[in-house]
This record gives C-alpha cells, structure tokens and sequence, in this order.
C-alpha cells in the first residue's frame, strides 16, 4: 500500500474517532459513536499490516499476542464492577503509557525500521519526538500506577509530602530536559535509558503528595497525559491517526481535570502541589461535636417522603461504598407509586472520577433524564420538601458559602438545607474526605439518619 | 522555500487540539466516564507503531531486542483496546431514558 494512501486511511481513522468523541454529546448518540471509534481502530491496524506488508512468521505472532491482550482485555472488561471503574481506567492508562514507552524503545533501538534514520545517527526532529514520548509516557505509566494502588486501597490515599519534594521535582524536571539535549548531541544509549529512568521515577514523585479526595484531578490529569504521550510517538512515526487521537485524548484530559477542579474550587496548581487531607482541621470539628442533632429513624423518614410532593435524591461516593444504589432505587420507585416527584441531583465531584455516579445510577436503572447535574438542578431545592443526602457528605456542606475561613469556601455545593427537610444518612458525625465539620447535621431542618447507606434505604422502603 | 512536512503535522496537532477542546465541551457530564475510557481505547491506536516495531527486519530476525518491545506493546494496547470499548459499550448500554 502506498503511503500516500495509508495517510489518507489514518486520516479517515482520526476522523472516525472525533466522531466517537462527538456522540457523547448525548446517551441516544453515544453507542453509535462507540461504533465509529471501533471502525476507526479497526481500519488503522489493517492499513498498519497492507503498509507493512510482512506477512510472513512475524504477522502470525502479531496477531496472536493481539488475541492475548484482546482476551484479556474483554476479560477485564466484563468482569469488572462499575464502582471499581475509576481504578480499572488508572490501569488503561498505565498500560498506554508503557506502551509508548516500549514503541519510543524500539524506534530507538531499530530507526531504519521507522525511516528516522540509523542507530547513531537519528533525524534529530524524530529523537526529540521519540525522548519526549517515551519520557511522558513513562510518566504516565508509574502516576497511573501509584494512582491504582491508592483508588484500589493498596495504597493509602493519604497524601506523602516531605521536605523539599517541590525542590525535588524541579530538579528532577529540569534533568530530563537536560538529559534530552544531551541525547541530541550524542545519541547515546545510555542517555535514553537513564531518561526513561528518571521519566518514571517522576511519575511516582508526582502523584503520591495527592491525595484521595483529589483522586478525581488525577485520573483526568493521566487521561490527559497518555493522549500527549500518543501524540509525541505519533509525531515519530509520522502517524496521522496517532497524531490527531494524541491531541483529541489530551485536551480530553486537559479539560476534565478543569472542570473538576473547578468542582472544588481548586486551582489545578493547588492540588498538583499535593495535600489536601494534611491540613488539620480538628480544632473546629471538636468544638462543634457537642452542637445537639437531630435523631431520626426509618420510618420518620418513610413517613416524611411518602407525604412529600416532591423529593431530591443527594447521592455520593458512599452511597456506591455501601452498594446502595439498587436499595435506593426501590425507594424511588415505591415513593414514585405515591405519586411523590423524585429527582437526582449530582454535583461534579460526588464519586472518584468524572460522571461515576451517574455511571452508577444508571447500572441501578435509573433513567437519565432523572439525574441533573448541579447548575441544573440547584434552584429547585427551595421548591422541594425532602432531600435525601445518601453519601455524600462535603458536597452539601453550606459553610462553602458562608465561610471564608473554612479550607472548601468558595467551593460550589448543592442548596440542600433550602428544602423544607434534609435526610441526611450517614454511620456517624465523622467529617468527610476535606476533614471539614458539615454544618447541614446542626441544622433544625435536618434529620440524621445514623446507619449503614444500604441499610436504611432498605428498612425505609419496607416502612413504606 | 519548501514547507518541512513537520509543519504540517504540527498544523494538525494543533487543529485537533481545537477540534479536541470543541467536541469534549459539548460532552454531557453525565457521560464523563465513558468519555475516559473511550479516549484511553482510542489513545490505544498507538498499536499502530507497536505492529511496525514488532515487524521490522526479515523473518529471521523477527525476535530481536526491538521486535521484542514491539511485541509487548501489542499485548498492552490490545488489552486496552478491547478493554477500553467493551467496557464503554457496557456501560453506554446502561444509560436509559423514562419509561412512559
């Protein structure tokens, strides 16, 4: 195949995946979207075997490790649970970027078989391309892993900080870009191999200072690093699809970490440099255990929405924690039959990555068009009679708006405490994840409903 | 003076960045996970030059260093591939309206 006609192939590919992308701008157009990104995979890797046109030992090898790592990735794929969603893409990411850094290897080792030129003697566009892929890559690789452990639990989502660690970084930041320029004028190995080296301890020195609560930022943020790290391989090999997903799968990433940062009113320098959960906030949240709170239980909350005529559903992470979301939509449905109006309201960071609570929501059957996003839906609470607060926590909190001296002022929350009454379960008075009081429990329009997510939920709709 | 085909790569680099920036605002938050995997299975087609790798040099020589990382690449982008779509069609298939 020729490699004009290749190019033009790529390009239809590029194409194919935009139009992946563009689906998502709505649930009916999404799956047929799905199907055009398939296409376009499909059409590179068959121009990628017409161009190479080696069909001999090697392509029957190619074509059973792709079996491999396509079973198991359908494995994976199927057997995953939808809360453990957030680690599975960390993973996705890791592998991304170590393949990066494997292909930047061996355009390395091989540049004849990619036209950059011979072993020692590399175009030096191409050996900038190839060092500066390979280095975001590995990046990507080992943020992505310790981004695993911690979402996993292997690895404590508290934030490690030491002393000089900035000073560290920068140093270490500025040694790869020396390291790059020393691999132009002398095209040593050596070089290259210490510059993936440090590439990956770079990643690890990156994502450890961040902690759980910001877990959000980063899997967007390595998002947003692989789609770079594609590109810099793309701009090697000369590749037009790889170029085009590179920068559509990086200002992807780019902007997700944006809107979740804005989600917590956090600059994203703010939270790169680490350590939310560090700064103590103890000394007000004892101060205000001895408030009194209100104590309820199922059936004053049964009784409170069966009598509503209209209910909002608060959701969060600790609903998902608990497996709640099957019980809570039993609720809906029971309270529906009361001819009680039901609502979900999300706020942009409820979850550990963008959109997971609605993912969530949606694998309990709860119809899309019942779920609003915060700008949505903020102004109906003053309308409504219940909100049902199912573990979420810091989202809520309307110190957000009062405070300037608490550490989430400014952050955009849900006007829960406007509704005539606040439901609010949870096991105990224990802050969230900001290590913040929320001032919502004191509140004399609230009810605490102290138990398990899944339990609750479930005695409310038998007392229903 | 000849235009250096690197300017043209880069010109499309950079339009997709636009295009990129465009098509993921119009994306409904709801749908922002299968925004990341979608993207992590299409970030995938860097298989491309992992094929090329794991290809290069005759048939006798096809188990050589860089064959080798050409190899393992493969294996890890195809796992993201059908990983990343399958689990995106998974989880699409779940999103659905009211029933009247």
């Amino acid at each position: 195949m020729s490699a004009n006609l290749s190019a033009l192939f790529y390009l239809l590919s590029g194409i194919l995946f935009i139009l992946a992308l563009r689906g998502l701008s709505s649930p009916e157009t999404s799956r047929r979207g799905n199907y055009y990104g398939i296409a376009g995979m499909v059409i590179s890797i068959i121009v990628t075997f017409l161009s190479v046109s080696n069909f001999g030992y090697g392509f029957i090898y190619v074509i059973i490790f792709l079996i491999i790592g396509g079973l198991i990735g359908s494995f994976i794929a199927f057997k995953i649970p939808m809360t453990a969603m957030p680690e599975l893409v960390a993973g996705f990411h890791s592998l991304v970027g170590l393949a990066a850094v494997f292909v930047a290897i061996s355009a390395f080792l091989k540049p004849d078989a990619f036209s950059l030129g011979v072993v020692g003697n590399i175009k030096l566009a191409s050996l900038i391309e190839m060092s500066l892929g390979a280095a975001i890559g590995a990046i990507t690789f080992s943020g992505s892993i310790i981004a695993f452990l911690k979402l996993r639990g292997i690895m404590s989502g508290a934030p490690i900080t030491f002393k000089g660690q900035h000073f560290i970084n920068l140093v270490i930041g500025l040694s790869i870009i020396f390291l790059i320029y020393y691999l132009c004028r002398t095209q040593a190995s050596n070089i290259f191999w210490s510059l993936i080296i440090i590439s990956f301890i770079v990643g690890i020195l990156l994502i450890i200072p961040i902690g759980g609560a910001d877990m959000p930022v980063v899997i967007s943020m390595l998002n947003s690093y692989s789609g770079w790290a594609a590109a810099g391989i793309g701009f090697t090999l000369e590749n037009t699809a790889l170029i085009i997903t590179g920068a559509l799968v990086g200002s992807s990433g780019a902007i997700l970490s944006y809107i979740m940062c804005k989600g917590m009113n956090r600059s994203f320098f703010n939270v790169i440099l680490g350590g939310w959960g560090a700064t103590d906030q103890t000394s007000s949240s004892q101060s205000k255990e001895q408030k009194p709170v209100k104590n309820g239980n199922a059936d004053d909350a049964a009784f409170l929405m069966k009598n509503a005529s209209s209910v909002i559903i608060v959701p969060g992470y600790g609903m998902a924690v608990a497996q709640a979301q099957h019980a809570l939509r039993e609720m809906v449905d029971a309270l529906k039959k009361n001819g009680v109006k039901v609502s979900y309201a999300i706020h942009p960071v409820a979850g550990r990555m963008p959109g997971h609570m609605n993912v969530l929501l949606a694998e309990a059957n709860v119809p899309y068009d019942e779920v609003f996003e915060l700008e949505e839906i903020n102004n109906d609470f003053s309308n409504c009679d219940v909100a049902y607060v199912i573990g979420a926590n810091d989202v809520t909190n309307p110190v957000a708006k009062s405070d300037p001296q608490s550490p989430i002022y400014g952050m955009p929350v849900l006007d829960v405490e406007k509704s005539k009454s606040v439901l609010f379960v949870k096991r105990s008075l224990s802050p969230g994840y900001a290590g913040i009081d929320n001032d919502l429990f004191y509140r004399d329009n609230t009810l605490m409903l102290f138990a398990d997510a899944k339990k609750m939920t479930e005695e409310i709709v038998k007392s229903l | 003076m000849e235009i250096d085909p690197f300017i043209f790569r880069l010109s499309i680099f950079i339009l997709s960045i636009f295009v990129g920036y465009y098509v993921v605002w119009s994306v409904t938050p709801s749908l922002h996970t299968p925004l990341m995997s979608v993207t992590n299975a299409i970030s995938s087609v860097i298989i491309v030059g992992a094929i090329i790798a794991a290809l290069a040099g005759s048939s006798e020589s096809i188990f050589e260093t860089s064959n080798i990382f050409g190899f393992l690449a493969i294996i890890l982008a195809a796992v993201n591939i059908f990983g990343g779509f399958l689990v995106t069609q998974r989880m699409l298939q779940m999103y659905k309206k009211k029933k009247k």
